[in-house]
């Protein structure tokens, strides 16, 4: 019973996107615009680009899904069906974690997917377009689930969009460092292990904790 | 009046109660941190030697080294009092870690500041990325991140909650960017410019930096204690004991 609630907020949730592809498809093309910008600006140097891919790829990422983070809890607050998840008696982090999963199936599946054709743009090699996206696989949960708590404490305040950014980006530090990292390590020939380990030891308890303090924040924006 | 019994401090937890004993309690401490900071920067400027390789411009490490702690137990401060207010649910704490916040924010921004002035004649630049200097940037960015979600925030209740819950997940995360930051840099480069102290530092300079950080605690103490009895005069003003004391003033 449970588990069907779950996978019931999931496919409401993706058929929802589905319905609305636009706002769905405008995060994932800021991403591309973004990393298409960087080499007009820098300069079309392969050797500088292929430096900086990584870096510029995982930023990219992080103000993409920084925009779809916007939308999460969003419409759910403004007709009400948040409250009705808070009354249901399913545990509502379990409700929360099922809106994230198909939020991350929406913004940042696409972004994982794009990643490597990016990585090309920038003349990455086929090993580290591997490692690239392998570590966004492991990262971009990551950002929807930390993000989802920033999202529901900035529900229905003055200049959200911007505040929520301000609140969540210092957030991201550890994430990037690693996600990013562990291209550069590709490349340098040091081995990926070590930091797609450490993505994932940061995953597993985001998994766990990320649903339970947005659930607690929802409670709190609802009161 | 037995500070080991839960009731006493249930008493002061109450902003009434809490008023009038911030009230006494401040000037104490302020003048604890007058006295202790003329008596630090002495020390520091007039007794002190200079130092061997860095000359006179070292003696900013009088400021900077215990500004750059202070800026760490005041995030510490005010994650405690999010978890005393969260399980408690008591007002106060609200107020207490509001109050701590631009302190904090300040003590984060002059570590920066100090630093990046120590910086420029001894490493020839005002700034490196550093594992340190880069996780002191971000906690200020913490900081800044509370301070504008408060704020934002019209209902004070869902403020002071929403900011406990954002000091907490700030906390926990400090230590995983400082890590993953000091990473970050040993995996580039070895860091061109090592932060290291030399080994043994004089008796007098480690008591200047020790009366200077104890100078700072006093006034943060004193500061937060005043900010808090303000804020309690604003959101009680409903209250007949609050418009009492207006009345008087007036």
């Amino acid at each position: 019973m449970i588990w069907q609630a779950f996978w019931a907020v999931v496919q409401r949730d993706l058929m929802l996107a589905w319905r609305r592809k636009s706002e769905g498809l405008s995060a994932v093309f800021f991403f591309v615009v973004v990393a298409a910008l960087f080499p007009l600006g820098i300069g079309p140097e392969l050797n500088v680009l292929r430096n900086i891919a990584p870096g510029v790829l995982w930023v990219g990422a992080l103000l993409s899904s920084m925009l779809a983070l916007q939308r999460l809890f969003e419409a759910d607050y403004r007709d009400g069906t948040l409250e009705q998840m808070a009354l249901s008696p399913v545990a509502m982090p379990l409700l929360i974690g099922a809106k994230m999963l198909a939020h991350w199936l929406v913004s940042g599946l696409p972004l994982v997917l794009l990643a490597p054709v990016l990585g090309l743009q920038f003349d990455l090699s086929g090993d580290a377009l591997v490692t690239l996206t392998l570590a966004l696989l492991l990262g971009t949960p990551i950002l929807s689930l930390v993000g989802g708590v920033g999202a529901a404490l900035t529900l229905g305040v003055r200049g959200g969009g911007v505040l929520l950014s301000l609140l969540v980006l210092p957030l991201f530090v550890p994430v990037l460092v690693f996600g990013a990292g562990a291209v550069q390590a590709q490349v340098s020939g040091l081995g990926v292990q070590a930091h797609l380990s450490i993505l994932m030891a940061m995953l597993l308890p985001a998994v766990f904790f990320g649903p339970l303090a947005s659930a607690f924040a929802l409670r709190i924006a609802l009161e | 009046m037995n500070i080991f019994r839960a009731n006493f401090w249930f008493h002061y937890a109450g902003p009434q109660a809490f008023y009038g004993l911030a009230g006494r309690l401040w000037p104490w401490f302020a003048a604890l941190a007058a006295v202790l900071g003329v008596w630090g920067l002495w020390l520091g400027f007039m007794v002190a030697p200079a130092d061997a390789q860095q000359g006179e411009g070292y003696r900013i490490i009088f400021v900077h080294v215990p500004v750059s702690w202070m800026s760490m137990v005041i995030y510490l401060a005010m994650a405690f009092w999010s978890v005393l207010g969260l399980t408690f649910n008591t007002r106060l704490s609200g107020m207490m870690t509001r109050a701590l916040a631009p302190t904090g924010a300040m003590f984060a921004f002059l570590s920066l500041w100090t630093g990046a002035l120590w910086g420029k004649p001894m490493w020839g630049t005002w700034w490196v990325w550093d594992a340190r200097l880069t996780s002191e940037l971000i906690l200020f960015f913490l900081y800044l991140g509370y301070i504008a979600l408060t704020s934002a925030i019209d209902d004070q209740r869902r403020g002071d909650r929403a900011g406990a819950l954002i000091a907490i997940v700030g906390a926990i995360n400090v230590p995983i960017i400082y890590f993953s930051v000091k990473w970050w840099n040993t995996l580039h480069q070895g860091a061109s410019v090592s932060l290291t102290k030399s080994p043994s530092m004089a008796q007098v300079m480690l008591w200047g930096m020790l009366l200077m950080a104890m100078c700072f605690w006093f006034y943060t103490i004193a500061l937060v204690l005043f900010r808090v009895r303000t804020t309690i005069l604003q959101r009680e003003s409903h209250t007949a004991w609050v418009q009492e004391i207006a009345q008087e003033a007036a």
